[in-house]
């Protein structure tokens, strides 16, 4: 087991340093190229030359990379175009917690409304309610999370008033938990809606597979309450698959989150990928995106652990 | 029961048990299969009549979709103005025709693009295997690990948007699911029988790869181009929504939900929102129905 581990962490090395090529790439060989952006266009040429020697811009490609990377190592990534002399680190772990807080929630929301639904669909495979939880999830899947939330800050906060239509707390208002919570429902809940309907069908269907399985007979022989044999017996093994599907989700969930920032306006990174992106400040994009990939990489690295883990059937 | 044919010589005894001995074309049976999925057909239904609708958007739209008239701003659906008008008193209706142009066009040409480039980057990945498929699948990976809306926007920044850097864009991040996909069906295939056969008698490589193997992996490369147009659809909408896509006055529909979401319009205009909203679901979800459709009715291991 600890031998799969060290070889699937080292797996995930090349992969990293991949990721760091393609985002240096796609900034330095795009058309017009960003660091041009940093100097002004009427400087004289001496300046100039002064400013390429300054940054290593004359410096061969492969050098710019190792030296960009060295730094991103050792957390610099640069400062800001926009906002002159601010390290993109700090930016970053200045929104960082919001964006941690609307994931964590949104995941806790997911998990405990479709993992149950989930269950008793497939416990009642077929029934009505099965059939009204199977075409919810799937009307979930298909609605594009921007509508959603649209129609989400219409009814609930422009008409009805319940909930406010963005931003992390009420102007001038010293802090609550429960003014946090009262902000952060909306977006966590459009945040949580897409992973809820993969995850109901995918708990369904894990779960089927579960309760035809030999030892579910055996228990419901040995003459367990039915409730036991299957939120007992049968989700412990019905959940190990489950757990894949969560690193599958991650890029999705990273990608919702940008989504689900801007239409609420909550500060967290997505937000502040999004703002970058319209100023062109291209330290704070690269920065992100190579961030928001490592996310990935860890997270499908800890899901596939965590199976290997929870499954005692795979042999390493 | 699985259909048996033999056509040249009908046995009779078959004859006898009532089955059926004609030859039927794979198309014919890849259609039959496909009408039989009610699902399928109506989103086929459903995407003949946006499709059409778009085409026809200059013939049907009563409005240009970008003459603004003050004065009717914000008005209520009316017989002038079918879904009434936006912020700037341009039609709903005929923004909608125009935006499902604009999405269509965006789809429609970008999955053209990245199923070509997948198809030929993962025909020769699985067929020729060894440094240049791990070179390939390795790539592949790197930038399936970025999450797409991360790379988008990012190049959408770069390039500037407008139709055709979107297209371009969608097209070269829209490959790599395609690609791992003809791999595997090149991985499997490549140790055929025909193939071996082709190889004895001296075919050229690349035919064996475009004219042998190829075809019998289009089923799940139509499958895929399907499934794929919904989704840039869906893609484009969020990017023209957050404002990096499609830029106004141009009709597109995540643009035009952009504009609703307006504390106004929310409050007093609540249509608005929902005309682009259910146009990007419907179109979405009738693309996956075909898809799924087509999936079930192109896989001969499925009976009908």
């Amino acid at each position: 087991m600890l031998s799969y581990i060290i070889r699937r962490t080292l797996m995930a090395i090349p992969l990293l340093l991949g990721i760091t090529v393609v985002s240096f790439a796609i900034m330095k060989f795009a058309p017009g190229d960003p660091t041009s952006l940093m100097m002004d266009p009427t400087i004289s040429q001496a300046d100039k030359a002064k400013f390429m020697e300054r940054y290593g811009l004359n410096d061969p490609v492969y050098i710019q990379y190792f030296k960009w990377l060295g730094a991103m190592l050792q957390g610099d990534f640069g400062t800001s175009l926009i906002r002159k002399g601010v390290p993109v680190m700090e930016m970053i772990m200045n929104r960082m917690p919001n964006t941690i807080l609307l994931m964590v929630v949104s995941t806790m929301l997911a998990v405990v409304i479709s993992i149950p639904f989930g269950v008793i669909s497939a416990t009642k495979a077929y029934s009505k309610l099965d059939y009204s939880v199977t075409i919810t999830s799937f009307l979930g899947v298909a609605t594009p999370n921007f509508f959603l939330g649209l129609i989400l800050i219409m009814v609930f906060a422009v008409q009805l008033n319940w909930f406010p239509t963005g931003g992390v707390s009420t102007l001038n208002e010293p802090f609550s938990i429960w003014d946090r919570i009262h902000h952060l429902f909306l977006p966590a809940f459009v945040l949580a809606a897409a992973d809820m309907a993969g995850l109901t069908r995918y708990t369904r269907s894990s779960m089927m597979e579960v309760i035809k399985q030999d030892y579910i007979r055996t228990a419901r022989a040995k003459g367990f309450k039915e409730q036991k044999v299957i939120y007992k017996h049968g989700l412990r093994n019905g959940l190990i698959p489950v757990i894949t599907i969560f690193g599958l989700m991650i890029p999705s969930f990273i990608g919702g989150a940008v989504i689900v920032e801007k239409i609420f306006t909550w500060p967290g990174i997505g937000l502040l990928f999004v703002d970058s992106a319209f100023q062109r400040d291209y330290p704070v994009i690269m920065g992100l995106t190579v961030i928001s990939a490592v996310f990935v990489v860890i997270g499908n690295l800890v899901a596939d652990i965590l199976y290997a883990i929870f499954d005692p059937r795979i042999e390493y | 029961m699985a259909k048996i044919n033999l056509a040249e010589n009908p046995s009779p005894s078959l004859e006898l048990h009532g089955i059926k001995t004609t030859r039927d074309t794979m198309l014919q049976i890849v259609a039959r299969k496909f009408f039989r999925n009610k699902l399928a057909v109506i989103g086929g239904i459903f995407l003949i009549v946006i499709i059409s609708a778009a085409l026809l958007a200059p013939v049907i739209a009563p409005y240009s979709p970008e003459k603004q008239k003050l004065l009717e701003k914000l008005s209520v659906p009316s017989r002038e103005h079918l879904l009434g008008t936006d912020r700037f008193g341009r039609d709903i209706f005929s923004r909608l025709l125009y935006g499902a142009r604009i999405s269509l066009l965006v789809g429609f040409a970008s999955v053209l693009g990245s199923i070509t480039i997948g198809t030929f980057l993962g025909a020769i990945a699985g067929y020729v295997g060894g440094i240049v498929d791990a070179l390939i699948m390795r790539f592949v990976d790197i930038i399936l690990s970025i999450p797409s809306i991360f790379l988008l926007i990012t190049l959408v920044t770069i390039f500037k948007p407008g139709v055709d850097k979107l297209i371009l864009i969608f097209a070269l991040l829209g490959w790599t699911t395609t690609a791992r996909l003809v791999r595997g069906e090149f991985l499997s295939l490549r140790s055929r029988e025909f193939v071996l056969a082709s190889k004895t008698i001296g075919t050229k490589t690349h035919k064996i790869i475009f004219s042998h193997i190829l075809p019998n992996a289009m089923g799940p490369i139509i499958v895929s181009a399907t499934l794929s147009i919904g989704y840039v659809i869906l893609a484009e909408s969020g990017l023209s929504y957050l404002g990096l896509g499609i830029q106004p006055p141009v009709a597109s529909w995540g643009n035009m939900l952009q504009d609703a979401q307006n504390f106004t319009i929310l409050l007093n205009s609540w249509w608005y929102p929902l005309g682009p909203g259910l146009m990007i679901l419907l179109t979405v979800v009738c693309f996956n129905f075909v898809g799924d459709g087509l999936r079930d009715a192109l896989d001969p291991k499925i009976n009908e």
